[in-house]
């Protein structure tokens, strides 16, 4: 194990040993109870900046959610209401990923309640929820079984609550037809707030007793259903990060080193506070090496408006110490990465002996790759607001990991970590960025120096420049093909700068987690195969980005399988097919970070491989149109958070190169789906972020700073140059649910570039396509 | 000191000239529903209507507004939705749901001059908002359900 990997892909696994959390003790029913009938209780649910919270207080001033302080709340999942309404929590952030509706219906589903009576309420940041890092395309796998029993558990005691009432036996009462007890020896019914004040002071269940409903009797899982938000989204009453205001607010916009660990040397920020509305500036200390999640220094302009702050910013004149990163520069790293690519590098992976067949005379294809860093330019740049006390700080922030915030804030003010409360806003898009709150800590920060609460807001600029970048990444792929054009042997290298430089230093190799997305659960039926990865060393922040390394994992793979299928002169599809080789389960070398915590519940099944490229070819009549001479199809298959996708991506090139993309099919095996409408939703955008990735989606650095700096140099897909239509299949499936989020990032990158060289005869080896003579 | 309409409500500016209305309305006069996305007019985010045109409010700077009417995403929600958000929530767009305000107010704005409108009208007009989730299908479905239900 390299080090770093425990604190960066596999974090989330980690803290999420989620099975301890199902059933809460019942000890504080008692007194919330109480507290509760006294009145003692209040929600402020639409006071800002709290409309999502619907945070009360307890007599002792101790905050407490609506599912604390219900009547009946068998687990910190959910809280029934004697009028009848039910609390649910989502503890995941909501980023678009659609988790406030589809994880509540979970629950609501085996409570069998009424999905019009359900609020939804935001989890603060509170380790008792298990894992709350919305990364990884985690939320619904990792959460479908806790839910499921924790509705079943409310449901259960809501059963027996009424056989108590009505004195008969407890297999007289069943939860039908939804949001009511019905006794099945009389047309008797209660109905679940009624039900509440009785169920609370029941024991709770043993999980042996719990009966989990059968697939057959799901009323919201696998049922589409749309965005609970969206009300409030289109009218621009939800609370985003950047929307958040508290009483005697102060904004901030701070001046951070260019170049990673630059350091002030010399301030003058005597015009900048002569700015209208510029209060003063203040120091932020330089990190420490590593520097993770630490804020990156340099200096605030605080003023009473955010514009003042960005005006006064731009008048600060500051001189810089770079520091050792000042030498990084894009074009002559990228030649660095390359040479690295065609040396050996280290195994990570190895089946039969390639350099023996790579010296038996068969048909050698080599290939190079090269995929650049990438900035997430979500649309709402990092933004928190932070309110310091004493020693406690109270944070509203956008972020994907709210348990994140606490520990970072606490460790940059010295104080605990359960001091920390995190309300956790709408996110206007995350994509990884905001699994990282160094900006939460930047407000907390500022907050403490100010005595005042503080708001600090990211520009564009400042979200670009300042990114925990996407890894740049140079692949090396040489096969031998037989007489009949198949591998029999398979070498592929892969050299980036890893994640793990963001937690320690000397990371330089690629952790397990990164060389599993994509590259080490090897797919394809070939005797002799190896993969490697190179040394890299990084000089900016690099950072998880919708995929990660599956974007240039997937993109070297599946293009090279294209290649190979032209050496070989047959079709595309059938080439793929037959490179998967028969139905089969692929052995344990196959792990793939998302299924560590239950390889057995996740194998690497080539059948389902298979299925979505055979669903692809025939939802996209591959093989029944003609194409070249500017239009092309193409096809690429990859499997990625135990989710397998196909893509057939159709592209229409014209003779200036300009690109336009009129249909997308991408074809989805989920396993269990618990709400197909956000699975759509997602795999739409994916190939809307595919496109931007593909067509002009690259950074790069001079002298240790980034060249690029808002959506004029760092494009991203508009309407008029993202897919015309995408169809979206869901193959309908048993197995336990997977990721959704991203999947359906890394094959479409290929598909299209596979789809270009049908149309143009141009074989698109590196990224973006902007830099091959295509708009 | 600038005068101006903001949601048919009288208002008088005295702050820095060159401050753009988006930080007006937003760090001023709380009104978030419109957002900062770019700070250039390349995103869209920030869109509302001025005399009843989509114009990007982060490079409009209050000096220009004098006697401005100015309509934010706020005032189109103010009486129930607008048909453009009931077709925004049937056709399920929203995914963070951050440039949504923006791309609503560019709809209502593109609406009103073309009530009969094509998927090239669609194109050319909405293409200054950038989404990055990615809805742009659901957009353009929305659009054309909208002018279908407001003919």
């Amino acid at each position: 194990m390299i080090p770093g990997e425990k604190i960066t892909l596999e974090k989330t696994l980690e803290k999420s040993a989620v099975r301890k959390f199902t059933i809460e003790n019942a000890s504080r029913r008692g007194f919330l109870q109480g507290m509760f009938s006294a009145g003692a209780f209040v929600l402020c649910a639409r006071l800002i900046p709290e409309p999502l919270w619907a945070e009360g207080r307890s007599a002792e001033g101790k905050a407490i959610s609506a599912i604390d302080a219900a009547a009946f709340h068998p687990s910190l999942w959910v809280g029934i209401q004697p009028d009848g309404t039910v609390y649910i929590v989502a503890h995941r952030s909501e980023m678009g990923n659609g988790v406030r509706t589809s994880l509540p219906r979970i629950l609501a589903d085996e409570l069998d309640a009424d999905w019009a009576r359900v609020q939804v309420v935001q989890g603060d940041g509170n380790e008792a929820y298990g894992s709350q890092d919305t990364d990884g395309s985690h939320s619904v796998r990792e959460f479908f079984d806790v839910l499921r029993e924790a509705g079943a558990t409310a449901r259960l005691m809501l059963v027996r609550a009424a056989a108590q009432q009505w004195g008969v036996p407890e297999s007289q009462c069943v939860a039908d037809p939804v949001h009511v007890v019905s006794d099945l020896n009389s047309s008797r019914k209660l109905g679940y707030g009624e039900l509440a004040s009785l169920a609370a002071k029941l024991p709770m269940p043993r999980q042996e007793e719990l009966k989990l409903k059968s697939p057959d009797a799901w009323r919201y899982i696998g049922k589409p259903a749309k965005g609970l938000d969206a009300p409030d989204v289109c009218s621009g009453k939800a609370i985003f990060g950047m929307d958040v205001r508290l009483d005697g607010m102060l904004y901030a916009a701070v001046a951070r080193p260019p170049v990673l660990g630059g350091k002030v040397k010399a301030l003058d920020d005597k015009a900048a506070l002569q700015v209208m509305g510029v209060k003063k500036t203040i120091a932020i200390d330089p990190f420490t090496a590593p520097h993770a999640a630490q804020a990156l220094g340099g200096v605030a302009v605080i003023a009473d408006n955010t514009w003042s702050a960005f005006k006064g910013r731009n008048k600060l004149q500051i001189a810089w110490e770079n520091g050792s990163h000042g030498v990084y520069n894009s074009t002559t790293y990228k030649k660095e990465l390359q040479e690295t690519a065609r040396r050996p590098g280290k195994v990570v992976y190895k089946a039969g002996d390639v350099d023996a067949e790579f010296t038996k005379g068969g048909k050698i294809v080599e290939a190079e790759y090269y995929a650049p860093h990438l900035a997430h330019a979500s649309m709402e740049p990092p933004v928190a607001v932070a309110d310091a006390q004493s020693d406690r700080v109270t944070v509203w922030s956008p972020t994907q990991d709210p348990q994140g915030v606490q520990e970072n804030v606490a460790k940059a003010l010295g104080i605990k970590k359960e001091n920390v409360v995190c309300h956790v806003t709408f996110l206007g898009g995350g994509f990884g960025r905001k699994s990282l709150p160094d900006y939460a800590v930047e407000a907390a920060v500022l907050s403490k120096k100010t005595g005042r609460p503080v708001k600090v807001i990211w520009s564009r600029e400042d979200d670009i420049k300042f990114d925990y970048f996407h890894s740049v990444a140079a692949m090396y792929m040489k096969a031998s093909l037989d007489a009949a054009g198949m591998p029999k042997a398979w070498l592929q290298r892969s050299v980036f700068p890893p994640i793990g430089s963001t937690f320690d230093v000397k990371a330089v190799y690629g952790s397990d987690g990164e060389m599993s997305l994509g590259w080490t659960p090897f797919p394809f039926d070939v005797p002799n195969v190896r993969a490697e990865n190179g040394k890299a060393t990084a000089h900016v922040r690099i950072g998880w980005l919708r995929s990660v390394a599956n974007i240039y994992h997937a993109f070297a793979v599946q293009s090279f399988a294209n290649e190979l299928a032209y050496a070989a002169n047959r079709d595309p599809l059938d080439y793929l097919l037959a490179l998967m080789g028969p139905p089969r389960i692929l052995g344990s070398e196959a792990k793939d970070s998302g299924a560590k915590s239950a390889p057995d519940k996740y194998p690497y099944d080539i059948a389902r491989l298979r299925q979505v490229a055979e669903v692809a070819a025939e939802k996209s009549q591959w093989g029944k149109r003609k194409f070249g001479k500017g239009s092309g199809m193409g096809i690429a298959v990859h499997r990625s958070f135990l989710t397998y996708v196909a893509t057939v991506v159709e592209v229409e090139v014209d003779n200036q190169g300009a690109i336009t993309i009129p249909h997308v099919h991408t074809v989805v095996d989920a396993g269990i789906v618990a709400n197909p409408e956000m699975v759509r939703q997602q795999f739409e955008g994916a190939a809307v972020f595919g496109t931007s990735i593909a067509r002009t989606g690259e950074i790069t650095a001079t002298n240790g700073a980034i060249d690029q700096s808002n959506f004029s140099d760092y494009p991203v897909a508009r309407m008029n140059e993202a897919p015309f239509q995408t169809d979206i299949h869901i193959v309908e499936s048993a197995a336990p649910p997977a990721g959704v989020g991203e999947p359906g990032v890394p094959p479409f990158i290929p598909a299209l570039c596979n789809a270009i060289f049908v149309a143009t005869g141009k074989r698109v080896r590196e990224l973006p396509l902007s830099r091959n003579g295509f708009s | 000191m600038v005068h101006l309409k903001i949601n048919g409500v009288e208002r008088t500016f005295e702050g820095d000239p060159e401050m753009p209305l988006l930080w007006y309305l937003r760090d001023i006069l709380g009104l978030t529903g419109t957002k900062f996305g770019c700070g250039m007019a390349l995103c869209g985010a920030c869109t509302v209507l001025m005399n009843g045109k989509a114009v990007r409010s982060c490079s409009k700077q209050m000096s220009t507004l004098a006697a401005a009417e100015i309509t934010t995403i706020e005032e189109i929600s103010a009486h129930g939705p607008h048909a453009v958000q009931a077709a925004w929530v049937d056709v399920n767009v929203p995914q963070c749901g951050y440039c949504q305000p923006g791309q609503i107010m560019q709809a209502v704005s593109l609406l009103k001059t073309k009530p009969a409108v094509t998927d090239d009208d669609i194109d050319t007009v909405m293409s200054g908002n950038i989404c990055r989730c990615g809805t742009y299908q659901r957009i353009r479905a929305a659009i054309k359900q909208a002018a279908k239900e407001m003919a």
